[in-house]
């Protein structure tokens, strides 16, 4: 227990008082409409409308857990997580199909009795007992003539007295009241999933920082290195014009050229393994039918999407796509490689498979632990498939959270 | 040695780089060409075309202000109204959704598609400049590569030397050139330019502009 005064100068016993003020409201509304629907559930039941209102009833935790959640922020400074599922499919009918399967919809339904038939009169009663003996005393100085001066000024002393003594019931109650309810409304479990939820968002922040920093790197490259070189080939080229074939200048300014060439040569290779300029522009389909174009594996692109999706996955799938069919070229001895994707239920799935010799193995050391970090960097999972003869079918799935 | 002395033409230059763009109006003022604008936008492009409609656009693909695709972009558009306009197009890389947008403009006549690295092999460039803004179509031998990576497996009938001639052919050159890249006589040419489109099942075609597109449209498939 701290210091009084500092405790009675808090804004403690306030929030208490509000939260318990607050509760006693929704108590009495949650009470009151309870008792609506399971009276008039029961005498209506016959007909199908009262089976309705019962129906409703039982699916009140959800609503009256919302608000005590909400109610929470008063006296608790830590958020309490809604442990729900997020419908997947939209209106009333995908809210119901989840919510009727969740174990914390019952949770609450029993918070919801508890407190109707328990709590929320608890509440009433620490409040009117706290509050009343000040109200009574000062009541006692203003309207009643019979008290004698010197009752007078004791019940002026005490009437402040009982008003910061009352502070302590309220505190401490609302104190209990409110780690009840986070116990049975805020699981800790839903904790632990809410940081999780931070964690991935963190490691997603991550994975978006770097394909920055890839782009800018590309740009850097492009704008500087790339142009100096083609300018110097240009030059190069232009001073050739001027020198007699076979002068031993031009034989030096001919190997400068060739020189310079292969630079420019190996720098849009690079370039293009560090960001790959066509994906940005035109998307995931056009990038992959690029690097189909590349392999030397003839490759099958079946790829249809509704549009352009969230730029990590994209990213995500087409290194996925580029460094399987990498693979592919050196290891598979495949005369043929089929990459298939699709978009199903907010899911992108890339399926990448070779009619090669198999036995690819992700504990091998091969490419196949990078994309499966990759894959995992994205929240998506990499699935392979690859006995010994072949085929080696790769599968990816990422998860398109809406940007 | 340039293929053939064309009229000196009026070029309108786009690209961001002021280095390259420097680069790019000396090399063609050097072969005799006025570039009436330089600029360094596709805003500016757009504008430099209305201003001066010149007889050909040699245009960057990526610039400002978002360095995507932008000048390929405006190319496309200044033919959508301007169906006469001869467009070069440089590419850092070869991409070929750039060249088939490209190639489709306007059935292809008078449309260029080369890597900016070609710019530095300068004779062949200004051939380039001068091939377009004839009218004819000229596609970088890296996109010929890729596409001809691409459609393997009729192209299996073809003998390597036919092969050969069918990638020269593709990146628009006549039978003239292509009779002094290889070496051998143009009549020698006309008969494997034959044999090739026998082969492919593609009509036969004189005209050397047809029969670039004919084959670019097989190889696209």
């Amino acid at each position: 227990m701290q210091n009084p005064v500092r405790f009675l100068a808090s804004s403690w016993p306030w929030r208490s008082l509000a939260y318990l003020v607050s509760g006693v409201l929704v108590g009495a509304a949650t009470v009151a409409s309870l008792a609506v629907l399971l009276i008039g559930g029961t005498l209506l039941a016959v007909a199908l409308v009262g089976l309705v209102l019962l129906f409703a009833a039982a699916l009140s935790g959800p609503v009256v857990a919302r608000f005590e959640r909400m109610r929470l922020r008063l006296v608790d400074h830590d958020p309490a997580p809604d442990p729900h599922r997020a419908p997947l499919e939209p209106g009333w009918r995908g809210w119901l199909a989840v919510r009727l399967r969740e174990q914390q919809t019952w949770r609450e339904l029993g918070y919801v009795v508890v407190s109707a038939l328990a709590l929320w009169w608890i509440d009433f009663a620490i409040l009117a007992l706290s509050l009343s003996l000040p109200v009574v005393s000062a009541g006692e100085i203003v309207v009643d003539p019979q008290v004698p001066w010197f009752g007078r000024i004791f019940l002026a002393v005490v009437t402040p007295v009982l008003v910061l003594v009352a502070a302590y019931p309220v505190t401490v109650w609302a104190g209990a009241r409110a780690a009840l309810a986070r116990t049975i409304l805020a699981p800790r479990d839903a904790e632990i999933g809410a940081r999780l939820t931070e964690v991935a968002r963190s490691r997603a922040r991550l994975v978006d920082a770097f394909e920055v920093e890839r782009r800018r790197i590309e740009r850097d490259l492009h704008d500087g290195a790339q142009q100096r070189l083609v300018g110097l080939t240009l030059a190069l080229g232009l001073a050739r014009l001027d020198l007699p074939d076979g002068s031993p200048a031009a034989g030096s300014i001919d190997d400068a050229h060739e020189q310079a060439t292969l630079a420019l040569a190996e720098l849009r290779e690079l370039i293009r393994g560090v960001h790959p300029q066509v994906l940005t522009d035109r998307g995931l389909i056009a990038a992959a039918a690029d690097l189909a174009s590349r392999s030397p594996v003839p490759v099958d692109i079946d790829i249809t999407l509704p549009g352009r999706l969230p730029t990590a996955v994209e990213t995500t799938a087409y290194f996925v796509i580029a460094e399987t069919l990498a693979n592919v070229a050196k290891h598979s001895r495949a005369g043929r490689a089929a990459v298939r994707g699709r978009l199903l239920d907010r899911r992108l799935i890339v399926e990448i498979r070779d009619d090669g010799v198999g036995g690819a193995d992700s504990a091998a050391g091969t490419g196949l632990s990078g994309l499966l970090d990759r894959a995992a960097a994205a929240d998506g999972t990499l699935a392979v498939s690859s006995p010994a003869g072949g085929p080696t079918i790769i599968t990816l799935e990422l998860p398109c959270r809406s940007e | 040695m340039p293929v053939r002395v064309d009229r000196p033409l009026r070029v309108v230059v786009a690209e961001d780089a002021v280095l390259l763009r420097a680069g790019l109006v000396g090399l063609l003022e050097r072969f005799g060409h006025t570039v009436v604008a330089a600029v360094g936008d596709a805003t500016a492009l757009a504008a430099a075309v209305a201003t001066h409609e010149p007889d050909i656009v040699v245009a960057d693909v990526r610039m400002p202000p978002g360095f995507t695709d932008e000048g390929l972009r405006a190319v496309v558009a200044l033919r959508a109204s301007r169906p006469s306009l001869a467009v070069l197009v440089l590419s850092q890389y070869v991409e070929q959704t750039y060249a088939t947008e490209l190639l489709d403009s306007q059935r292809g006549a008078g449309v260029g598609y080369l890597l900016k690295d070609r710019v530095g092999q300068v004779t062949q460039f200004i051939d380039a400049v001068n091939q377009v803004a004839a009218g004819g179509t000229v596609v970088d031998p890296e996109v010929v590569l890729q596409l001809l990576s691409r459609r393997r497996d009729p192209l299996r009938r073809l003998t390597a030397r036919e092969r050969e001639v069918l990638a020269l052919a593709a990146e628009g050159r006549s039978n003239t050139a292509i009779a002094r890249t290889l070496v051998v006589s143009e009549a020698a040419i006309a008969k494997h330019i034959g044999s090739i489109l026998a082969k492919l099942d593609l009509p036969p075609a004189d005209d050397d502009h047809r029969r670039v597109l004919a084959v670019l449209a097989y190889l696209r498939g």
